[in-house]
């Protein structure tokens, strides 16, 4: 792996005609050097944990196109489900990653800041993150993090924190290209978690594999005041079937799933309450709408449609079990407020030399109280964010309730969040309302955090 | 390895601390309140069980003992230390009373200022003895750098003159440390503090303030008047250097502020738990799972409330966690303090307003705690001062360029 970048040629790493491993491996390659440049791989002693991190780039094989409807089959089924086990809390207080965490949050960071940046403005014009780009994610393992080790996944406890500090380093790149690129992650977490060893057998490689696929957590529905525990969209019983029907509002890259955990009121003697579905996208009674937004716009946001769509018994996730429904809630309003941490922490790298250099009455105007106070206050309150964030991480990594810790830090993250948003754009007054700025862009995606429910998970 | 719990070497000493806030603090706090300037003798026995605790374990006591800062920890792996520790305490005992926690013997902001800056001599010398802190006067409050108290040299002696006022505790404690300049054309580098004894003849009570809340603590004014102390009274260095500037004399400020940034987490939890409760018997609770908007209004309120709290809560320990590790901490002290002081004042007035004329009324302790929640925005800096220094770190400009 020390060796791989050797006798590859740069320009031909960016050649177009080279196929999306050879490109994708490119950039972890060139994360690594990022960090090799520094030599703190070596002073942790985790060269190894950074291989592990970018599994992907050592595979071999030449991948083809993805279709648009592939067919999950079941490759080898495992006698019980597998499980990523609870993190084993050490009982002392730290908020300091591990060495491995360290790794990926370096190499994300750095990804973020080179590969994302950069053309986020234009995949927000464009209503789509260049699939190039996509492709280089998906090699960095971002959309694996919860997928068990026996199935393909590179990560033997559960990681949530991990998944955490991911989700806010690639937020500081762009809010909406991260979510596009981790949606998929969602479905495959949700199945990781949740599915019983059929259903693992059936998707899970899929998403192991050479080219996984789009796939999409869809919980929230087009509706003023939607609460995830009352869902429009029902699942009733037919025969040895569930037939599903309703709408799904804002999901990543919706025309390009192939798969979809959708969330529907199961109705049955005398039971209403919300389940989880597998649901692929060849099936009958589905269609996709654009459904292009304030902002988000890289994720290429779209509606999910199903109109009598039929799925075997064999589809929902848990047998119902309320509980997990509940901790899908839960679990996916911590990687929401993960990406916001991000993006707040992006609002204030940014103000802060801007408002430096700005002179206004013949000075700096951050030697005026009333813009030094809001970059103060932008500051505390993304810190507030990110450790709300990571405490009910932690907490989902080791096992404990969730439910309070991650309501908090939605409802801190969705507040502060919109706020930092509000001001990054008014501290550049005129010149934050136009797109030579992207704090107007972050301004419209920090909005999505207090509205959707359920489309990421940790 | 990220863990943002309460560890779990220290629950025992928290559990513990809050029966002492339950059953010694609670049941006479407004007795106290309702008493201003009557000294509260129930805290003389509490005070002998807290200074076991601190002797004990080396855990940390409720009060201010044990912050004195690890640097030498650096590089050595997670610690948790006395300084979470004593954050946990005083969070506890301040859901029980702030203003009698203010007031606890041995406990003062003093002894945490000797504890951070004095030599080893000095620590001997003044161990166990309860110490004030005397900065402000009638024309310096957050301008500290301001203040007029003079020292001066005279043989083996300083001799101090010039007027404190707002001294917490300064009635009661035995000692009072005491800012004042050397050479006052010198600015901040001529800024040291001196232990003075409350028995000194220079020494002169002019008035205990009455106040809007801490009405167990008293807050008293005084005056110096040729007020000598020995020349080793000085804590810290005695030299004059100016390219250190203030920085001697202000990174108290860096041990003590995650400490009344915990006193606001305490105040505050003390009111979040008595709303939950008169609330829920109105029938309305916070449900978690269901967004805010599906809830109750009051209960949509409570959650705002919570997660405020929760912010202050983990700021204050991630301070405090920092000066166990010996990192510098002084923008996360200034960050969990601003928060922390506005949060337990937005949380308290807003359940007051929650729980109505039972919120307003003395028959519960809400308006109280309201009214003893607005100086931890005040004291140990304001929450504007806290914004100056948060400021000036992020923009990386000096006291000159952002005042």
């Amino acid at each position: 792996m020390s060796g791989g970048a050797d006798g590859r040629p740069e320009a031909q790493m960016g050649a177009t005609s080279e196929g999306i491993l050879e490109r994708g491996m490119g950039a972890a390659l060139r994360a690594l050097q990022v960090l090799a440049g520094s030599d703190l791989l070596d002073r942790l002693g985790a060269r190894k944990g950074m291989e592990r991190v970018l599994f992907r780039a050592t595979r071999d094989g030449v991948r083809s196109a993805a279709r648009a409807s592939r067919t999950f089959t079941a490759v080898q089924r495992l006698a019980r489900p597998a499980r990523q086990s609870p993190v084993k809390s050490g009982g002392l207080f730290d908020i300091t990653p591990d060495d491995e965490q360290q790794m990926l949050q370096e190499a994300v960071r750095s990804f973020a800041a080179e590969k994302v940046r950069p053309v986020a403005r234009d995949a927000d014009a464009a209503l789509a993150t260049p699939e190039e780009l996509l492709a280089e994610l998906t090699e960095l393992g971002v959309g694996m993090l919860g997928v068990p080790e026996q199935l393909g996944g590179v990560i033997e406890h559960q990681a949530a924190v991990t998944g955490a500090l991911v989700g806010i380093e690639l937020a500081h790149g762009d809010l909406g290209i991260a979510f596009a690129a981790l949606a998929p992650g969602a479905a495959a977490t949700a199945i990781g978690r949740w599915g019983d060893s059929e259903q693992q057998a059936a998707y899970l490689p899929a998403f192991a594999g050479e080219s996984p696929p789009a796939a999409a957590l869809a919980m929230l529905e087009p509706a003023p005041l939607f609460n995830p525990l009352l869902l429009r969209t029902t699942a009733r019983r037919d025969g040895a079937d569930w037939v599903i029907d309703g709408v799904k509002s804002l999901l990543a890259r919706a025309q390009a799933c192939e798969l979809f955990v959708v969330a529907a009121q199961i109705e049955g003697s005398g039971v209403r309450r919300p389940g989880l579905f597998i649901v692929e996208s060849s099936t009958r009674g589905l269609s996709i709408q654009a459904e292009p937004s304030m902002g988000l716009r890289p994720a290429s946001t779209g509606r999910l449609c199903l109109e009598g769509a039929r799925v075997p018994a064999g589809a929902l996730l848990a047998e119902g079990a309320p509980d997990v429904y509940a901790e899908c809630v839960h679990r996916s309003r911590i990687a929401w407020c993960a990406l916001a941490t991000g993006t707040a922490k992006a609002v204030l790298d940014y103000v802060i030399p801007y408002v430096n250099e700005r002179v206004a009455f013949g000075e700096p105007i951050s030697n005026r109280q009333a813009v030094a106070f809001t970059v103060a206050n932008i500051g505390i309150e993304s810190e507030s964010m990110r450790l709300l964030t990571l405490a009910a991480a932690s907490r989902a990594d080791t096992g404990r309730q969730i439910g309070r810790q991650a309501a908090l830090a939605r409802r801190l993250c969705a507040a502060k969040g919109m706020q930092i948003g509000s001001d990054g754009v008014q501290l550049l007054g005129g010149h934050g309302y136009v797109k030579e700025h992207p704090v107007e862009r972050w301004y419209r995606d920090l909005r999505a955090v207090g509205v959707i429910e359920g489309a990421l998970l940790l | 390895m990220i863990s943002l719990e309460t560890p779990s070497r220290l629950k025992p000493f928290v559990s513990q601390v809050h029966q002492v806030a339950k059953e010694v603090l609670r049941p006479i706090s407004r007795k106290y309140d309702l008493q201003e300037h009557t000294y509260p003798k129930e805290l003389d026995m509490l005070a002998a069980l807290v200074d076991g605790m601190n002797e004990g374990g080396g855990i940390g006591g409720a009060g201010a003992a044990g912050v004195r800062r690890s640097s030498d920890r650096a590089g050595e792996g997670n610690r948790n230390g006395s300084n979470l520790a004593t954050a946990l305490g005083i969070i506890e005992m301040c859901w029980g009373d702030v203003g009698l926690l203010l007031s606890m013997p041995r406990q003062g902001l003093g002894n945490s200022a000797i504890a951070s800056v004095a030599s080893e001599e000095q620590l001997k010398r003044y161990g166990g003895r309860w110490a004030a802190m005397a900065i402000t006067e009638p024309e310096a409050g957050s301008d500290s750098a301001a203040i007029k108290t003079t020292a001066t040299l005279d043989g083996d002696e300083y001799v101090l003159n010039g007027e404190k006022i707002f001294v917490t505790a300064g009635d009661r404690a035995e000692l009072l440390v005491v800012w004042a300049s050397l050479d006052p054309s010198k600015g901040r580098a001529a800024i040291k503090s001196f232990v003075v004894e409350r028995s000194n003849p220079g020494l002169k009570l002019e008035r205990l303030e009455h106040k809007l809340g801490i009405r167990a603590s008293d807050t008293a004014n005084f005056r110096l008047e040729d007020c000598r102390v020995p020349k080793d009274a000085l804590l810290g260095n005695p030299e004059i250097d100016v390219k250190q500037g203030f920085g001697g004399a202000m990174q108290t400020f860096d041990n003590t502020r995650p400490l009344v940034a915990a006193m606001a987490v305490g105040v505050g939890r003390a009111a979040l738990e008595l709303t939950e409760k008169l609330l829920k018997r109105e029938g309305v609770e916070v449900d978690h799972a269901a967004p805010a908007h599906a809830q109750h209004a009051a209960a949509s309120r409570l959650l705002e409330l919570q997660s405020d709290w929760e912010a202050a809560r983990l700021l204050t320990m991630q301070a405090a966690w920092m000066a166990d590790n010996g990192r510098p901490n002084s923008l996360q002290a200034s960050m969990a303090k601003a928060k922390a002081g506005r949060a337990c004042v937005e949380v308290t007035l807003g359940c007051v307003e929650l729980c109505g004329s039972v919120g307003y009324g003395e028959d519960e302790l809400l308006e109280k705690w309201a009214r003893d929640a607005k100086i931890l925005d005040i004291f140990e800096g304001t929450q504007q001062i806290q914004l100056l220094i948060v400021a000036r770190h992020l923009l990386g400009k000096s006291s000159a360029e952002l005042r």
